[in-house]
């Protein structure tokens, strides 16, 4: 089999002043331009790579909400001049590993003055209503087309699941909180470390109904990393290394696939619920074999969804679930074990590798007092809203 | 309201000058998704021709929170709500009428799109908002939104 990887269509813009096209316009223009040249679709796509030095977030996303939203792994690239030769590094990665045969690479910059803006607003010395952005909005929208702050929109998130399913209310999203604050007791890396009890959390200041304070990770700062090998080189490794190494046993990535209330509010139920059924196929693993899942609860309402996204409870049964301590450390499945976004902390960058460090340390049999006895498979989960989610899968050696 | 002042839509998708106020979708000519936002391609099927359409003016709500803290100070805390229109499209709005509690909020009962001055600008210019109401809530005015300009978030 050869690693050959080819190039089958390829676009781009004028380079100039652009007074007229915002960057999302440029960016599909040349993603448009490039599938038609290669006679395919955004159906064919297997992966996507953006690359831009300058747009924040979840810039790629934002892209395929221009070309399609097919559900698929994108990368967001950032890597100065060199950007846009990763993004096609990154495609070409993903399809030497055979993770994909056909995938979309694209760079983009918007970088003069004077280009109309896709999200947000110009200051201004005088107020006059002129429209901005792709909605043409002349003022600021947040609580007038209702809320974009995370912890309400997350709070929507929970009052949507609570409509659709008996048994789910406050309290509920209450004792997930009490749940990773107790937790947290036992971890010494974690920003809070004091137990708060459920008529604390449920009588302490409302952000946004149903999240008071407690119930919403808090701001901080941490670092976490890992090392990977191939299976070829741990074969040649020191016995105690082969010893401690813990298996990927799956790894998958989604974004936002298409849904009609997504543009509106972002949905975090549907890649959650494919990147986990995704993962558990790859793995060869059943819900019910997982020793311990850190999921992400950057609020208590999102915690409390994942519980069916990840086919943790039965559907539909979050609310139930937890109140009768399913997730807690000594129920049927351990759920952030760690303290969770919303006690041991969320330094963004940080949190997708800080929750496969804490997995892999209850594997390894090192995690002191907040030890699972005899874990032997564990769950991750993050979202980055836009969005993104990564699901892995880790198993202890069986050596 | 007087004649002589200019109105503006707080957002380009709400009409105000044909017939009574309502959303506008670009409708995609391929699979007819609805999009309230202008896209360079469809999003549900990347088809790239789309035809506006005005949207219906009733629909359910599916999701809401009271938002309190970070609520812009001109506003105070408000009801925010995923709003599903009859044809299927969803809006994100404010819940209007209402005292921001979510004892007040109903997801059983039906809403309905209205119109309120959200702000004025330096040149005397009006700009219109809209929400979503029940039923009751049909003769609430927004007149403490005035004289508010300026005041960014
Ligand atoms: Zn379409």
């Amino acid at each position: 089999m050869s690693d050959d990887v080819w190039i089958i269509g390829a676009a781009m813009t004028p380079i100039r002043r652009h007074l007229d096209r915002d960057v999302l316009d440029l960016a599909a223009d040349a993603a448009l331009g490039a599938l038609d040249d290669a006679s395919a679709t955004i159906q064919d796509m297997g992966v996507l790579a953006v690359g831009t030095q300058f747009e924040p977030y979840t810039f790629g996303q934002q892209v395929q909400k221009q070309i399609g939203q097919t559900g698929i792994p994108v990368y967001n690239v950032h890597n100065a001049c060199a950007t846009g030769a990763t993004a096609v590094r990154s495609v070409l990665m993903e399809i030497r590993a055979g993770e994909t045969d056909m995938g979309l690479a694209l760079g983009v910059e918007q970088m003069t003055a004077g280009s109309p803006p896709y999200r947000s607003t110009r200051p201004k010395d005088r107020n006059v209503f002129e429209p901005d952005g792709r909605d043409g909005h002349v003022l600021p929208t947040e609580g007038v087309l209702g809320t974009g702050q995370m912890y309400g929109v997350f709070a929507q998130t929970g009052t949507d699941y609570a409509r659709r399913h008996d048994g789910v209310g406050f309290e509920q999203f209450a004792r997930v909180a009490e749940k990773n604050h107790a937790h947290s007791t036992l971890n010494p890396l974690a920003q809070y470390q004091r137990p708060y009890s459920l008529e604390e959390i449920m009588q302490a200041e409302m952000l946004a109904y149903p999240n008071t304070l407690p119930m919403c990770c808090p701001t901080g700062d941490g670092a976490a990393a890992v090392v990977l090998v191939s299976d070829a080189r741990l074969r040649t490794l020191d016995p105690d290394v082969r010893r401690r190494a813990v298996k990927i046993s799956a790894s998958v990535m989604t974004s936002d696939p298409y849904d009609p209330s997504g543009l509106a509010h972002p949905d975090v139920n549907t890649l959650t619920r494919l990147a986990a059924d995704a993962a558990y196929e790859q793995a060869g693993v059943d819900p019910r074999d997982l020793d311990l899942v850190e999921l992400h609860d950057c609020f208590a309402t999102a915690e409390l969804v994942h519980y069916d996204n990840l086919r943790l409870c039965e559907p539909g049964g979050a609310g139930e679930w937890i109140d009768r301590r399913g997730p807690w450390r000594d129920g049927e499945i351990p759920v952030n074990v760690s303290g969770g976004l919303i006690s041991k902390g969320h330094p963004i960058g940080a949190t997708g590798v800080a929750n496969i460090y804490e997995v892999a340390t209850h594997l390894r049999g090192e995690a002191g007092d907040r030890q699972i006895e005899g874990a032997r498979v564990g769950l991750t989960h993050v979202i980055g809203l836009g969005s993104a989610c990564a699901v892995h899968i880790l198993e202890r050696s069986a050596g | 309201m007087s004649s002589s002042v200019t109105r503006v839509p707080v957002v380009d998708y709400l009409a105000l000058g044909d017939g009574d106020p309502h959303l506008v979708g670009h409708r995609c000519d391929a699979c007819g998704a609805t999009h309230l936002d202008r896209h360079n391609a469809c999003p549900a099927c990347g088809g790239r021709a789309f035809t506006s359409t005005p949207l219906p003016t009733t629909g359910r709500i599916e999701s809401f929170t009271v938002l309190h803290r970070g609520a812009p100070k001109h506003i105070g805390p408000f009801v925010s709500v995923l709003v599903r229109l009859d044809d299927g499209t969803y809006v994100k709005a404010n819940l209007v009428g209402v005292p921001p509690e979510a004892s007040a909020v109903d997801t059983d009962e039906p809403v309905h799109l209205v119109t309120y001055p959200a702000g004025t600008d330096d040149d005397g210019t009006e700009a219109v908002a809209f929400g979503f109401a029940y039923a009751s809530g049909d003769d609430r005015t927004r007149d403490d939104q005035h004289g508010n300009e300026g005041d960014d978030r």
